[in-house]
């Protein structure tokens, strides 16, 4: 009996020690690639300087010149208009499934939204590409533009608010509801003046969430921006992001170009981990408690 | 009056949320009939099978199958055993003020931002030059596990937290070790989030081309091992349509091979969630 109880004692330590282990690794990760992206990114860093990212004259790599700002005003531009255009959208499709669908229905507008979270970038591209692109190149050449870029953005993280939106709209307590309804509120005043601001802190987290991935998404800009290195003039320019910046170049960069380049996975990086940080503060609000 | 402005506000809303709805399932229609409509004549059994010719353009993509599903193994190989013991230790063995646990879950958070370009970075400068991989499947799969440990994580975890507790107490009060409780007891009934899990982590793997670009990277060969260059059918589809002129035709029929194997995927997560859903309920 006591032999028995101390050999299961010394297996469940044993156990408890290699799920730390699994733990301590799995949570190493993030550390190891902020390492890894610091290490590649020194040499650049001590060669060119950080301020030379913003003040050289240029892009060129070949010359010496790493100007990242006009990259970073494309993926500026990039992000805000898809996640202008797509947060009313993923916002009404919530109110759609929750207040104003038949309960069929709203199931079947849920698996669409899951679908389109689903596709894969590569596959937005090439719609945007083949369809899309030469659909704005009628109206206003070249057609690999800003415009082609915020579509394919909004359409792709349009799911992640949605489904954002959809979990925050359904933790709304329904004494709200049964309290607007006595009131005498319409749907729509209902909506607006009780579900929304009840609702805030996982809308603001949902916005959080697709800015990250708008800022992050990089074949499907990549296939339809035209990536020409400038800052973009109107909505019809060709323009490059960040992100595409990398993909495009990663393949033959070496020395001090390849490191530029780590050093703009740092930035994007950075700015990820300061969004999720905010989505975290943002979500330990709860105003209706 | 303001009964009569509030009227015309909510009818106006209505509008707008049926519009917004309609033109969310326009793009969507749109999206799959254009891939459908330019991926179907092209697919058949030997474009499945036969490898491709002339850069891709004519052939088939039988390689690129073979070493999109070689990746995937690596992934799932080095994610599930991870995955696991660090959702059960975040579930069953960590209380929610434990430091450990907060700073793991914490460190889940961001990874499950990370875009995967950067993880195509670190992938690329640990993977293949640190560990001195190389361009290989290996490289690409490794790649992916770090990518898909969060999503994988969470369901997991999910799984073990809806065990009734008490199975747990029954276990405890029967005289099992905590080892023979979770290997008996809790694993089974867990099981149904791990396959979620898994199903989930296999599409977002699938799914990804920019973090496989600089690790398993572009050969279309067929790979003789995990140390083999394979390229992925993410990257198939982003190869043709971009860099080289007259790939679209079979750009667009591995892009419906594609979305049709996510929709396997994901239609056997949904089936899995609503019949565990069920069980539970049942319970």
């Amino acid at each position: 009996m006591s032999a028995a109880s101390s050999s299961s004692r010394s297996s469940d330590v044993l156990l408890l020690w290699s799920l730390r282990g699994c733990a301590a690794l799995v949570g190493g990760i993030v550390l190891l690639i902020v390492a890894f992206l610091v290490l590649e990114s020194l040499p650049a860093l001590r060669h060119i300087g950080l301020t030379a990212f913003f003040t050289d004259p240029s892009w060129h790599p070949a010359e010496g010149l790493y100007n990242f700002t006009p990259m970073l005003w494309g993926t500026l531009f990039a992000m805000s208009g898809a996640v202008l255009v797509a947060t009313p959208l993923g916002v009404l499709s919530a109110i759609f499934c929750h207040y104003y669908a038949p309960p069929l229905l709203a199931a079947a507008y849920r698996r669409v939204i899951e679908l389109l979270a689903g596709i894969p970038s590569v596959v937005y591209g090439l719609w945007g590409l083949i369809s899309l692109v030469p659909l704005i190149n009628d109206w206003q050449p070249p057609g690999t533009s800003l415009l082609a870029g915020i579509v394919v953005l909004t359409v792709m993280i349009l799911p992640t608010i949605a489904l954002m939106a959809d979990a925050a709209l359904a933790a709304v307590p329904p004494a709200y509801l049964s309290g607007a309804a006595a009131l005498g509120l319409s749907r729509w005043a209902t909506i607006r003046g009780v579900v929304l601001p009840a609702a805030r802190s996982g809308l603001f987290t949902g916005v959080i969430l697709e800015t990250g991935r708008a800022i992050g998404e990089t074949m499907a800009v990549l296939m339809v921006c035209g990536n020409v290195v400038q800052t973009p003039q109107s909505l019809f320019d060709p323009m490059r992001t960040l992100t595409a910046n990398i993909a495009l170049e990663m393949s033959y960069a070496l020395g001090d170009h390849r490191s530029a380049l780590f050093v703009s996975g740092l930035l994007l990086m950075a700015t990820i981990i300061a969004l999720t940080i905010s989505a975290e503060i943002i979500s330990k609000e709860r105003p209706h408690d | 009056m303001i009964d009569r402005r509030s009227r015309i506000a909510d009818a106006l809303a209505t509008l707008l949320v049926w519009s917004s709805v309609l033109l969310v399932t326009a793009i969507f229609v749109w999206l799959l009939a254009d891939v459908v409509w330019h991926g179907a004549p092209r697919l058949s059994w030997s474009f499945l099978t036969s490898p491709p010719q002339r850069a891709g353009r004519a052939g088939g993509i039988g390689p690129i199958l073979v070493s999109t599903g070689l990746i995937l193994l690596v992934c799932l190989t080095v994610s599930l055993p991870l995955g696991l013991g660090t959702a059960i230790l975040l579930a069953e063995f960590t209380p929610t003020d434990n430091v450990f646990g907060r700073l793991v879950r914490r460190s889940l958070d961001v990874l499950a931002g990370v875009p995967s370009i950067v993880f195509g970075l670190f992938g690329n400068a640990f993977f293949c030059i640190t560990l001195g991989l190389g361009f290989s499947i290996l490289s690409g799969g490794l790649t992916l596990a770090c990518m898909v440990l969060p999503i994988l994580i969470r369901s997991i975890e999910e799984g073990f937290r809806a065990a009734p507790n008490e199975y747990r107490m029954g276990a405890a009060a029967l005289g099992l070790s905590r080892t023979a409780t979770l290997w008996h007891v809790l694993l089974p009934s867990a099981l149904p989030g791990v396959i979620v899990g898994m199903v989930l982590g296999l599409g977002r793997a699938i799914a990804e081309t920019a973090a496989l670009v600089f690790t398993s990277g572009y050969v279309d060969r067929m790979p003789e091992s995990l140390m083999d260059s394979g390229r992925a059918l993410s990257i198939h589809i982003f190869d043709l349509s971009m860099n080289q002129s007259g790939g679209a035709p079979n750009a667009y029929a591995t892009a419906l091979v594609l979305v049709l194997l996510l929709l396997v995927i994901n239609g056997v997560a949904s089936w899995l969630a609503q019949r565990w859903l069920h069980r539970r309920i049942v319970h």
